[in-house]
């Protein structure tokens, strides 16, 4: 394990059984997929189109809020699901959502290692690049390179932190705000938070 | 694409979209997943998007406690059943030996 990279798991990591309508709706996918029916490109680009203002819009708003307000900010961290029902968000798969923080010393980025665990209350639906075993599998062994690859360079002085989701608990990175951003409100604030930094693939 | 979005975003009745504050919502991510593939499948096949909303507003009425993504999956697989795509039993079999995403 590389010294600039500390693994820390979820406890409990196993995946949450499946349901009988989430069973109809994969093998529905499979059946389409394998006749050229639809393609999955289609499918992610058509998510993403409808669920946009959903999507990572409930992240964000939770962002901003830290960014202007230092108490919420502080109990976000202690607790990030009570933290987040405050606003109105969350929601059942949001029960275990966990905020880890980045610092001038910490860049924080989360995966799921064993399947696709994902805060989705908050982040909309995942990107079909988190579930790619590509993906999960070298966000552990080489966070530094692969971020880099998917054009987040972290400075080699910052440590990276790799956060494995799980069913039980899922991360979301609070990113550092912006330096150039006083005098900004809260709603400003919030455009300014992409998905991807709530992911930890980018900052901002 | 033969439905437009604002086709499928302005469906009313009871084959609006769910919205919350004006936003739509998805419960979960298999919601977004079967939207889109009747989005998808519809556009294909070159259908009009009123075919599946018609199967839709039919799925609704036949289970009204439904919750409105079980009744669009359900219309969906309707639609592909009578498209001749596939029938009930391969349906049933493969949702019965799905594995979760490796």
């Amino acid at each position: 394990m590389s010294d600039d990279h500390d693994h820390r798991h979820g406890a409990g990591h196993q995946r949450s059984p499946m349901t009988d309508i989430e069973r109809r709706v994969q093998a529905l996918e499979e059946l389409l997929i394998e006749r050229g029916l639809v393609k999955p490109e289609v499918l992610d680009q058509i998510v993403e189109t409808y669920a946009n203002d959903v999507g990572p819009m409930n992240g964000a708003k939770v962002v901003a809020r830290a960014w202007v307000d230092a108490g919420f900010k502080a109990r976000l961290l202690a607790g990030g699901t009570a933290a987040i029902e405050e606003l109105d968000l969350g929601g059942p798969e949001g029960r275990d959502i966990v905020v880890v923080e980045n610092t001038p010393g910490v860049h924080n980025v989360v995966v799921c290692t064993l399947c696709s665990c994902y805060p989705w209350p908050v982040l909309g639906l995942p990107p079909t690049w988190y579930k790619s075993p590509p993906y999960r599998a070298r966000m552990v062994r080489e966070p530094r390179a692969l971020l880099a690859e998917m054009g987040c360079e972290v400075p080699p002085q910052v440590e990276i932190a790799v956060w494995d989701s799980s069913a039980e608990q899922r991360y979301m990175v609070l990113p550092e705000r912006p330096s150039d951003t006083n005098g900004k409100s809260e709603e400003e604030l919030a455009a300014l938070v992409t998905r991807d930094s709530m992911i930890g693939v980018a900052r901002l | 694409m033969s439905a437009s979005i604002d086709t499928i975003t302005n469906m009313e009745g009871q084959a609006a979209l769910p919205r919350d504050n004006g936003e739509l919502i998805f419960a979960a991510p298999w919601e977004g997943r079967s939207l889109a593939m009747a989005v998808a499948l519809v556009d294909h096949l070159g259908l009009e998007w009123e075919e599946f909303r018609q199967q839709l507003i039919a799925s609704i009425a036949a289970e009204p406690e439904r919750p409105y993504y079980e009744s669009w999956t359900a219309a969906l697989e309707a639609l592909v059943v009578t498209q001749g795509l596939t029938d009930v039993d391969e349906l049933t079999r493969r949702a019965e030996v799905v594995v979760p995403p490796a």
